[in-house]
């Protein structure tokens, strides 16, 4: 029983080589959520820089008029739709969107999963950050007006830094989910570890080893950057208590 | 106009003046504030009372423009800062407030609290900086927890803090909307001695409370609002033991019950 198990193991991954596959796999995947992440972020939190500036100074400007108020509410509209149009639509399709319509010709196909990764990921993360922002008591955010404050130095010394400790868990969600989101980069022709593991699959005619490996990795990752992410909260949270 | 408004006010000696200041609220339908007039001159301690709900919050929030007012002028060291036109930011500087739930920044320290304004704003150096506020700390009895955190401290504590971080900008009025009406009643008394000792100096102060014996004590004005109006209004003496409008009358004989 123990050498049929062997046997297997070694044909999936030794005997042919195949284990190369599943590193391969593992560094797109890895390559891909890193920098989805990255880009996520820095559009998220623009998208939620402009959403939650019009809901904290949408009365002020009205009341205090200019052209200002216009143009928030302008980008406001626009970042909404942005929003809902990308969670309303199921991210394989929006992967086949990029690949397929609007980057026909671009020559990296890594590059194309990662704009479509990130730009879905930033909805999420905008609405993440705006929830945060929204959270923090507004005596807060009054406190810093009250001594003179513009709203930029408000946000920077006094919401942001606490959002950023409110939101970390759900961040965290928000990268665990896209790591797993990523495996269906198969469906444009990237070899990442699901797709790796699948075409082991398809080579040797053995299903349960390769997909467990695969189910394996993903678990180890998804474990690996859970620890990561409750040592640096500790560390906020010993920081400023 | 503008000019002229700069003479009147240093002329009368008044260092914010009000005048026909209405906030409403859903289109008309609150008005939170109904044409409400007042000056307010140097070293004056006005405190303001009056029922739940009648526009006293609106009133001091409406002074340092943290609510727009729907109408009317408010004229601070000359400058009319309801026009959008002016930076409200720099006036707010001059305009200390302490608000009922303490505000103490929560991811600062008690020092940071009280520095990081001065440091960004006036741009101090942090040893001048750090300076002023442990002086300040010292005087409200708290230099020991210049390191702690606010979520460390007892309510009174907070509000002590409260006041001297403001006071760190050197401002030229105090604002105060109910500063003892979130504290255990034992707290009550080291707050308002802090209250009394800046009066005392001659500090300009607005305040809102329902403590009407800090009124009686430290009050050069009582003022008395009721749905957004000022309806009377003079010494403490005047307002306490000799009340006209019927509506003060109502609600002194159920607040001093
Ligand atoms: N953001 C708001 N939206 C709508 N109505 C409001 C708002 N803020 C205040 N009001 C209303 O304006 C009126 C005046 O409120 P305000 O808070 O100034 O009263 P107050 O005298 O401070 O009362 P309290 O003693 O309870 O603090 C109230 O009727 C209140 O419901
Ligand atoms: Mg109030």
């Amino acid at each position: 029983m123990f050498d049929e198990l062997r046997d297997k193991i070694m044909l999936c991954f030794i005997d042919n080589g195949y284990w190369e596959w599943l590193v391969e796999g593992f560094l797109h995947t890895v390559l891909i959520t890193v920098f989805a992440v990255l880009l996520g972020l820095v559009f998220g939190v623009i998208l939620a820089a402009v959403r939650s500036s019009y809901d904290k100074n949408e009365e002020t400007l009205k009341l205090r008029g200019g052209i200002g108020y216009y143009l928030l509410k302008f980008f406001n509209a626009v970042c909404k739709i942005y929003i809902t149009v990308i969670r309303g639509v199921p991210v394989v399709v929006q992967l086949m969107i990029w690949y397929f319509v609007i980057l026909v010709s671009s020559k990296s196909d890594i590059a194309v999963a990662v704009i479509a990764f990130g730009f879905n990921s930033a909805a999420y993360v905008a609405e993440i950050f705006r929830g945060g922002i929204m959270s923090i008591d507004n005596g807060q955010f009054e406190a810093g007006r009250s001594l003179g404050f513009n709203y930029v130095q408000t946000m920077a010394y006094v919401v942001i830094p606490q959002t950023v400790k409110a939101v970390l868990p759900t961040l965290l969600n928000e990268i665990i989910a896209l790591l797993k989101e990523t495996s269906i980069a198969g469906y444009v022709g990237i070899m990442d570890l699901t797709k790796a593991g699948d075409l082991i699959r398809g080579r040797t005619f053995e299903a349960f080893i390769p997909l467990i490996a695969v189910a394996i990795i993903y678990l180890i990752t998804v474990v690996v950057l859970t620890r990561v992410f409750t040592a640096v909260e500790r560390r906020l949270r010993r920081n400023e208590r | 106009m503008k000019g002229n408004e700069n003479a009147i006010n240093t002329a009368n000696n008044s260092l914010i003046s009000i005048n026909g200041l209405k906030k409403y609220y859903n289109g008309e339908k609150v008005k939170a504030l109904d044409g409400v007039n007042m000056e307010i001159k140097k070293g004056e301690v006005v405190v303001i009372i009056g029922p739940s709900g009648s526009g006293k919050s609106t009133f001091l929030r409406s002074l340092n423009l943290l609510e727009i007012p729907t109408e009317g002028k408010i004229i601070f060291d000359g400058v009319d800062i309801t026009d959008p036109k002016t930076n409200i930011n720099l006036h707010r500087r001059k305009m200390g407030m302490v608000f009922q739930h303490f505000n103490l920044f929560a991811n600062m320290n008690i020092l940071k609290n009280m520095t990081i304004a001065p440091m960004k704003l006036l741009n101090k150096s942090k040893e001048e900086a750090e300076k002023n506020a442990l002086n300040l700390l010292n005087r409200v009895g708290l230099e020991d927890r210049a390191s702690a955190f606010p979520s460390q401290l007892s309510g009174g504590q907070k509000q002590r803090v409260a006041i001297v971080r403001a006071l760190c900008m050197e401002p030229e009025v105090m604002l105060f909307d109910e500063p003892t009406s979130a504290l255990d009643p034992e707290m009550v008394g080291e707050v308002l001695d802090v209250m009394k000792a800046l009066a005392a100096e001659g500090m300009t102060m607005a305040v809102v409370t329902h403590e009407m014996g800090f009124a009686k004590e430290v009050a050069t004005r009582v003022v008395f609002m009721d749905a957004g109006k000022i309806l009377e209004q003079g010494t403490p003496d005047e307002i306490f033991t000799n009340p006209q409008n019927p509506r003060l009358k109502d609600f002194l004989s159920k607040v001093l019950t």
